[in-house]
C-alpha cells in the first residue's frame, strides 16, 4: 500500500546510531521517514508536522548518567510544549532499545497519569551484568490497545534480538505489585520474555536476558500510542536477519520486526 | 635537563633550544632519551647534520617532530630499512620484496587503492568500494587494558573515515596469557592476564557498541608469550562512493582540524610503541595511552560522511599516531606541498600545554581534512551542526616547508624533502634453528575424553561469553553472525549485506596460529593465508583480498629479524599463488618485556564478496540423511596442534601448504557452494577433524556417524589419533543433501575427497576408527557442554 502521506521523524543526536535501519524499515513500508538531529528538529520547530515520532536505538550522549537521561531531558526542554501537543493529538510515538530508555526518562512511559514529570520505571543495570547481544523471545500481552501491535495476535510468540546493558525494567520496589496491576489493567503490557514455546521465564536467563521484573520486554501508554521495547524490530525486519536462517534452504522474506512498523503504519493510515 | 643542552627560549610559552650542534655522540644519545625520541645515533646525527648546514640548533618542537615521524610506528623503518641475510643477501624493503610485489604483480583490476592510504580500498560492487584496515594497539593495552584497546578501536575505525568510508563492521583478535597464569611469576609492572583480558574485552565492546559499528569477526587466542606482551588487533571496514574518494589538496587549502580536543593524553606514543616494554613503562609511559570518547567520533563520523557526500574537503588523514605532527606531515607530503600551521588555534583540553605536546600529542577522536577557501565556511557549519568542534589551523602551502608557529612565532621551520627522508635503517637478519623435535608416544585408549578435553581448551573453547558483549548485528546487516546455528556454532567468517538495493555481501575471515610460529615462521604465515581464505570460501566468499599484520619481537635482534623475513617470504609465496593480493597491512615490532619476547604473530585478515548472500553456508549440521564429506587430504601434521599441547608437546611437523593441492580444493569447494550443493560447511583447523565434526554436530542439534576407513590421505597414516587430530591445512567437512550426491561428486572431481558417512537424528557424535571399530563416541549435549563451560556464555 501507498503510505506516501505519512511521515516518520526519526530523532537522532550524537550517539544515536540505529536511525538507518529504523528509517530503512518504515521506507520498505512506502512511509516518508526522515531521520533529523534534534538541533535540526528545534532549528525548524517542524515536530507536529510528523505522523509518527521514533526514538532510535544507540547510545544518546554516550547514555552518561543514565541511559536515556540527557535526551529525554534535552528533548524535554527544548521541545516541551510540542512534545506534549504530539502526545496529545494521540500520534503515535515508538522508542526502541535506547529509545525506551529515553521514554521512561521523559515520563511518556507507563505515564499512568499523563507524562510524568519524574520517571515511574527504570531501565536499569542488566542482571547478569553487562552488556549482552542475543537474541531473545516475546510474547505479545496485549488486548488491542497498543496501535504498534495490532497486528499481532494475543499470545504470540515473535524472535527479536535485544543489544543493551540497561534493559532491566522495574518499577519502584515499594509498589511494584500495585504498578503492574494498573498497568495490566490499563492493557499498557505488550512484551513478555518467554521461552520458545511462549512460557513464562519464571526470571531465568538467558530467556529473561536482563532480570526485567514479570519478564517485561515492552510496554505502552494508557492511550497505547507511546510504546516503548528493549528488543529491536528492525533488526528482525528480513528474513535473512535471523539468526538461524541459514538452516532453510533460503530465508523468509520477513521477520516479526515487521510487524510492528506494520501495524503503526495502518494505524496512522486509518486515521488519515 | 642539563643547562647547556636545552636553553630555555625568551617567549611567554614554554619553547627550549636544543644545543645539537655542540653535542657529541653521547649527547645526542642522551638528548634521544631524555627528549622520549626514540631514535639511534645515526638519526640523531643526520638531525645534527641538517642544523649544523642550517646554522642553527632546532627547537623541542622540531626534534619532537623528527622523532614521531621517523618512528618505527609512523615510518615502518625495518620493513622499509636494508636487511642483510647470513648468506650475504640484501634486502632492500621487505615490504617492496615481498608484501606489495604479491600486489603488483597480480595486478587486479579491483584493486583501488592499496597500501598508500590509511586503509585499503577494493571494490565491491558497481560504484560502490570497500575500505579495509587492521591496526595493533599492544603496548597501550598492556599499560592500560581498556583505553589501550577502546583507543585502538577507535583509531583504525578513523582509518577507514581517512579514505572517506563510511565504517560498517569492526574486527578484532586478541592475545591473552593464560587466565590462570600463576601470580607469584608475574614479573614487577606486567598485569595479569585476567585483568588484561577484562579490560581489553570492555575496550572493545565500549567503542564499537557506542558507535554503532557491529563487531562481526574475530578470534582470541592464548600463548605464555602473551603474558608480557598482550597483543590486540582492531579492525575496521567502511564503504564509499567510488567517486568521492577524494584526494586532490593543493596549496593554500586550509587545514581543519575536527572532533575531540588536545590535552596531554597520548604523547609520544609512537616512540614508546617503537620500544621495548619494561616494569618502568606503566610510570613512564602512561601518558602515551590516550582516552577513548566513542561518542565524539560518531557525531565526527557523521559530519565527515556529510562532507563526504557534497565533496567539500579536496583530502582527509585521520590523528592517530603522532598525532598532527604526522597527519600535518603526511597530508603536504602526499601533495607536495608544505604547511604552516598555527599551534595556538588548537583547542586545548586545557591551558598551558607546550608546543611540541600540542604538535604531538595522540588525543583522540580527531582528524584533519583540506578544504579549499570557497567551501571553509560550509564545511565549519556542518561540524557545528552535528555538535563538533572544528578549527582552520593553518594551509598548505607551495614552499616545501613546514612551518609552525606560536603566537607568531616561528616555532618550527624543517625542509619536507628532510623531514621524509629518514636514514635508512640496516639491520642484520640471522636464521635460528628450533630444537624441538617429534614426541613419540603411543595411541591414548580414550580418545573420546581427549576430543572433551580439546573442545574446553582455551584456544578452541566457545568465546561467547565475550561475543555477546559485542554488539554484531548493529545498522541490522550482518547475514551471518559470529555464532551460528541452533546453539551458537562458531561461525567461519561473518557475511555482511553493506548494501540495500542489493544482495551482493562482504565475506569477513581471518587466520591466525602463532603456536606454528613458534616452529617456523614460514609455515606458520603460509598456514594463516591458507587458514584466512579457507574460512573465507567455507561460507561462500570468493574474489579474496588479505591484510597481513604482524606482532613481532625486537628487529634489532638478528633471530627475530630472520624469522619476520622468512614469514614474509611466505606472504609473497602463498597470497601469490592463491591470488589474494595484499591491500593494507601494519607491522608491530618490539614486542618485548622482562618474560621475553612475543611469539611471532601473523594475522591475516581475508575480505571476500558473495555475490547472493541468501547462498550463505553456515557451519551448523542441517538435516539427517546428508552426506558427510572430507575434502582435502590429511598428512602426518601435528607439529603446533592443540593435540600435542593437550599432551605437553610442540612437535616439529608443522602444517605445511601444498600450493596447487590447496587451491585445487578451494575452487571445487567454492563452485560446490555457490552451485548450491552444499548444506553446511566447516574448515578443519585447531583440533583437526575431531573438533570440526563435533562443532557442527552440536551446533546444528545433529549428530553424525563417519568413518576414517576412506579417508583421503597421501602416505598411510596407522594411527587414528593423528588423523583425528592432525591440523593439515586446505581441509574441509561438506554436509551434502542426497540429492545433490551426484552433482557434488561431479564437481569435486579430480580433489582429494571421500564421502565419510552421513548426518544422523541421534545427538550423538559417532566416528569409526580405522579399522572400523569406534574411537569416538560422545552425546552431543557433553560435547557442546565441554565446549561452552570455559568461558560461560
Amino acid at each position: 500500500m501507498d503510505h506516501n502521506n505519512i511521515k516518520a521523524c526519526i530523532v537522532r543526536v550524537g550517539g544515536t546510531n540505529c536511525d538507518a535501519e529504523t528509517k530503512r524499515s518504515f521506507e520498505e513500508l512506502n512511509v516518508k521517514a526522515e531521520v533529523l538531529h534534534l538541533n535540526e528538529i528545534v532549528k525548524s520547530n517542524n515536530l507536529l508536522e510528523f505522523d509518527i515520532l521514533v526514538f532510535p536505538g544507540g547510545f544518546s550522549f554516550g547514555d552518561y548518567v543514565r541511559a536515556g537521561a540527557i535526551l529525554a531531558k534535552s528533548f524535554s526542554a527544548k521541545l516541551n510544549r510540542r512534545l506534549k501537543d504530539f502526545v496529545e493529538e494521540g500520534k503515535p510515538i515508538l522508542g526502541i532499545c535506547n529509545g525506551f530508555q529515553v521514554l521512561v526518562e521523559a515520563g511518556l512511559l507507563p505515564a499512568f497519569d499523563g507524562i510524568s514529570k519524574y520517571p515511574e520505571a527504570a531501565l536499569a543495570t542488566n542482571l547478569p551484568i553487562g552488556f549482552r547481544c542475543r537474541w531473545v523471545y516475546l510474547k505479545h500481552e496485549n488486548l488491542g490497545n497498543c496501535v504498534f501491535t495490532k497486528k499481532i495476535p494475543k499470545g504470540k510468540v515473535l524472535r527479536m534480538p535485544i543489544a543493551h546493558a540497561e534493559g532491566r525494567f522495574m518499577f519502584p520496589k515499594d509498589n511494584e505489585g500495585s504498578c503492574l496491576e494498573k498497568l495490566v489493567d490499563n492493557d499498557q503490557l505488550v512484551f513478555r520474555y518467554c521461552d520458545e514455546q511462549g512460557r513464562g521465564t519464571g526470571g531465568k536467563y538467558p530467556y529473561n536476558p536482563n532480570g526485567s521484573y514479570y519478564s517485561i520486554a515492552g510496554i505502552c501508554n494508557p492511550e497505547g500510542t507511546v510504546f516503548g521495547l528493549m528488543p529491536h524490530p528492525e533488526r528482525a525486519f528480513y528474513g535473512w536477519q535471523l539468526p538461524d536462517w541459514t538452516r532453510g534452504e533460503k530465508p523468509s522474506e520477513f521477520g516479526d520486526g515487521r510487524l510492528i512498523f506494520e501495524s503503526v503504519v495502518e494505524h496512522v493510515a486509518s486515521k488519515i | 635537563m642539563s643547562q647547556q643542552i636545552y636553553i630555555k627560549k625568551d617567549v611567554h610559552f614554554e619553547l627550549f633550544e636544543v644545543n645539537l650542534l655542540h653535542a657529541d655522540d653521547k649527547q645526542l644519545i642522551q638528548i634521544s632519551e631524555e627528549m622520549g625520541l626514540a631514535l639511534n645515533l645515526e638519526e640523531m646525527k643526520a638531525i645534527k647534520n641538517y642544523f649544523t648546514q642550517k646554522n642553527r640548533n632546532p627547537t623541542d618542537v622540531e626534534l619532537q617532530t623528527l622523532g614521531q615521524t621517523w618512528s618505527e610506528h609512523c615510518f615502518h623503518k625495518t620493513f622499509k630499512g636494508t636487511i642483510l641475510t647470513p648468506e650475504g643477501r640484501t634486502i632492500d624493503s621487505l615490504f617492496k620484496t615481498y608484501i606489495a610485489k604479491v600486489t603488483l604483480e597480480l595486478n587486479k583490476p579491483w584493486c583501488i587503492s592499496v597500501f598508500e592510504d590509511n586503509a585499503g580500498i577494493v571494490q565491491f560492487q558497481d560504484d560502490i568500494a570497500v575500505a579495509a584496515k587492521v591496526e595493533t594497539h599492544n603496548h597501550p593495552s598492556a599499560i592500560e587494558p581498556f583505553g589501550g584497546a577502546a583507543t585502538g578501536t577507535g583509531g583504525v575505525i578513523r582509518d577507514v573515515l581517512g579514505v572517506w568510508a563510511d565504517p560498517i563492521a569492526c574486527t578484532d583478535v586478541l592475545g591473552f596469557g593464560p587466565l590462570d597464569y600463576d601470580y607469584n611469576k608475574l614479573p614487577l609492572g606486567i598485569k595479569h592476564p585476567k585483568y588484561v583480558f577484562r579490560g581489553v574485552v570492555a575496550g572493545i565492546g565500549c567503542y564499537g557498541n557506542n558507535m554503532g559499528i557491529p563487531t562481526v569477526n574475530g578470534a582470541i587466542y592464548f600463548d605464555e608469550s602473551y603474558v608480557g606482551n598482550v597483543v590486540v588487533y582492531c579492525g575496521c571496514i567502511g564503504t564509499l562512493p567510488i567517486d568521492k574518494y577524494i584526494k586532490k589538496a593543493k596549496p593554500g587549502h586550509h587545514l581543519v582540524l575536527a572532533g575531540g580536543r588536545t590535552g596531554r593524553d597520548g604523547i609520544h606514543g609512537v616512540t614508546f610503541a617503537s620500544l621495548e616494554l619494561t616494569e618502568k613503562s606503566e610510570e613512564v609511559s602512561r601518558p602515551a595511552v590516550q582516552i577513548a570518547n566513542p561518542i565524539e567520533e560518531e557525531k565526527l563520523k557523521r559530519a565527515i560522511i556529510k562532507i563526504r557526500d557534497q565533496k567539500l574537503a579536496s583530502s582527509i588523514t585521520d590523528l592517530g599516531g603522532g598525532g598532527l605532527s604526522s597527519a600535518v606531515g603526511e597530508a603536504a607530503h602526499k601533495y607536495k606541498c608544505g604547511a604552516k600551521v598555527a599551534l595556538e588555534k588548537v583547542p586545548l583540553k586545557y591551558l598551558n600545554i607546550p608546543p611540541w605536546e600540542i604538535y604531538i600529542s595522540e588525543s583522540q577522536e580527531r582528524m584533519l581534512i583540506t578544504v579549499p577557501k570557497k567551501n571553509l565556511q560550509t564545511v565549519l557549519e556542518i561540524f557545528a551542526s552535528e555538535d563538533v568542534e572544528a578549527t582552520d589551523i593553518g594551509t598548505l602551502t607551495a614552499e616545501q616547508t613546514l612551518r609552525l608557529t606560536y603566537d607568531e612565532t616561528v616555532v618550527a621551520k624543517v625542509d619536507m624533502d628532510f623531514l621524509f627522508s629518514p636514514p635508512k635503517s640496516l639491520k642484520r637478519a640471522e636464521w635460528k634453528q628450533v630444537e624441538y623435535t617429534e614426541p613419540t608416544f603411543s595411541e591414548p585408549k580414550d580418545l573420546t575424553s581427549i576430543l572433551v578435553d580439546l573442545l574446553s581448551s582455551p584456544n578452541i573453547a566457545s568465546k561467547e561469553s565475550v561475543i555477546r558483549t559485542y554488539d554484531h548485528e548493529v545498522k541490522g546487516n550482518t547475514v551471518l553472525k559470529p555464532l551460528c546455528g541452533i546453539h551458537g556454532g562458531p561461525s567461519d567468517a561473518a557475511v555482511i549485506k553493506p548494501l540495500d538495493n542489493s544482495n551482493r555481501g562482504l565475506v569477513i575471515s581471518c587466520g591466525i596460529n602463532p603456536q606454528y610460529g613458534k616452529i617456523d615462521a614460514y609455515w606458520m604465515a603460509a598456514s594463516n593465508i591458507d587458514e584466512a581464505i579457507r574460512n573465507n570460501i567455507a561460507v561462500g566468499g570468493r574474489r579474496i583480498a588479505l591484510l597481513d599484520n604482524f606482532v613481532w619481537g625486537s628487529p634489532e635482534k638478528p633471530d627475530r629479524l630472520g624469522s619476520l623475513v622468512k614469514a614474509c617470504e611466505a606472504c609473497y609465496k602463498y597470497a601469490k599463488g592463491f591470488e589474494t593480493p595484499f591491500i593494507s597491512g601494519k607491522d608491530s615490532l618490539y614486542n618485548e618485556s622482562p618474560l621475553g619476547p612475543v611469539t611471532p604473530t601473523l594475522l591475516i585478515t581475508a575480505i571476500g564478496i558473495i555475490p547472493d548472500v541468501r547462498k550463505t553456508v553456515s557451519m551448523d549440521l542441517k538435516s539427517s540423511g546428508d552426506f558427510v564429506y572430507l575434502v582435502g587430504q590429511t598428512y602426518l601434521e601435528l607439529g603446533g596442534s592443540e593435540y600435542y599441547r593437550r599432551l605437553g608437546y610442540i612437535g616439529c611437523s608443522v602444517p605445511v601448504v601444498r600450493l596447487n593441492e590447496a587451491k585445487r580444493t578451494m575452487d571445487k569447494v567454492s563452485n560446490a557452494i555457490e552451485s548450491g550443493y552444499v548444506r553446511a560447511c566447516h574448515d578443519l583447523s585447531e583440533g583437526g577433524l575431531a573438533v570440526s565434526a563435533a562443532e557442527m554436530a552440536f551446533s546444528g542439534g545433529l549428530g553424525m556417524d563417519i568413518s576414517l576407513t576412506r579417508f583421503p590421505q597421501s602416505v598411510p597414516i596407522t594411527r587414528n589419533d593423528f588423523v583425528l587430530f592432525s591440523e593439515s591445512n586446505s581441509r574441509f567437512l561438506v554436509e551434502v543433501p542426497e540429492k545433490a550426491k551426484e552433482d557434488f561428486e561431479a564437481i569435486m572431481k579430480g580433489a582429494n575427497y571421500a564421502c565419510i558417512g552421513r548426518v544422523t537424528k541421534e545427538k550423538c557424535l559417532l566416528i569409526r576408527g580405522l579399522n572400523g571399530e569406534p574411537v569416538i563416541e560422545a552425546d552431543l549435549d557433553v560435547l557442546r557442554d565441554a565446549w561452552k563451560k570455559l568461558f560461560g556464555g
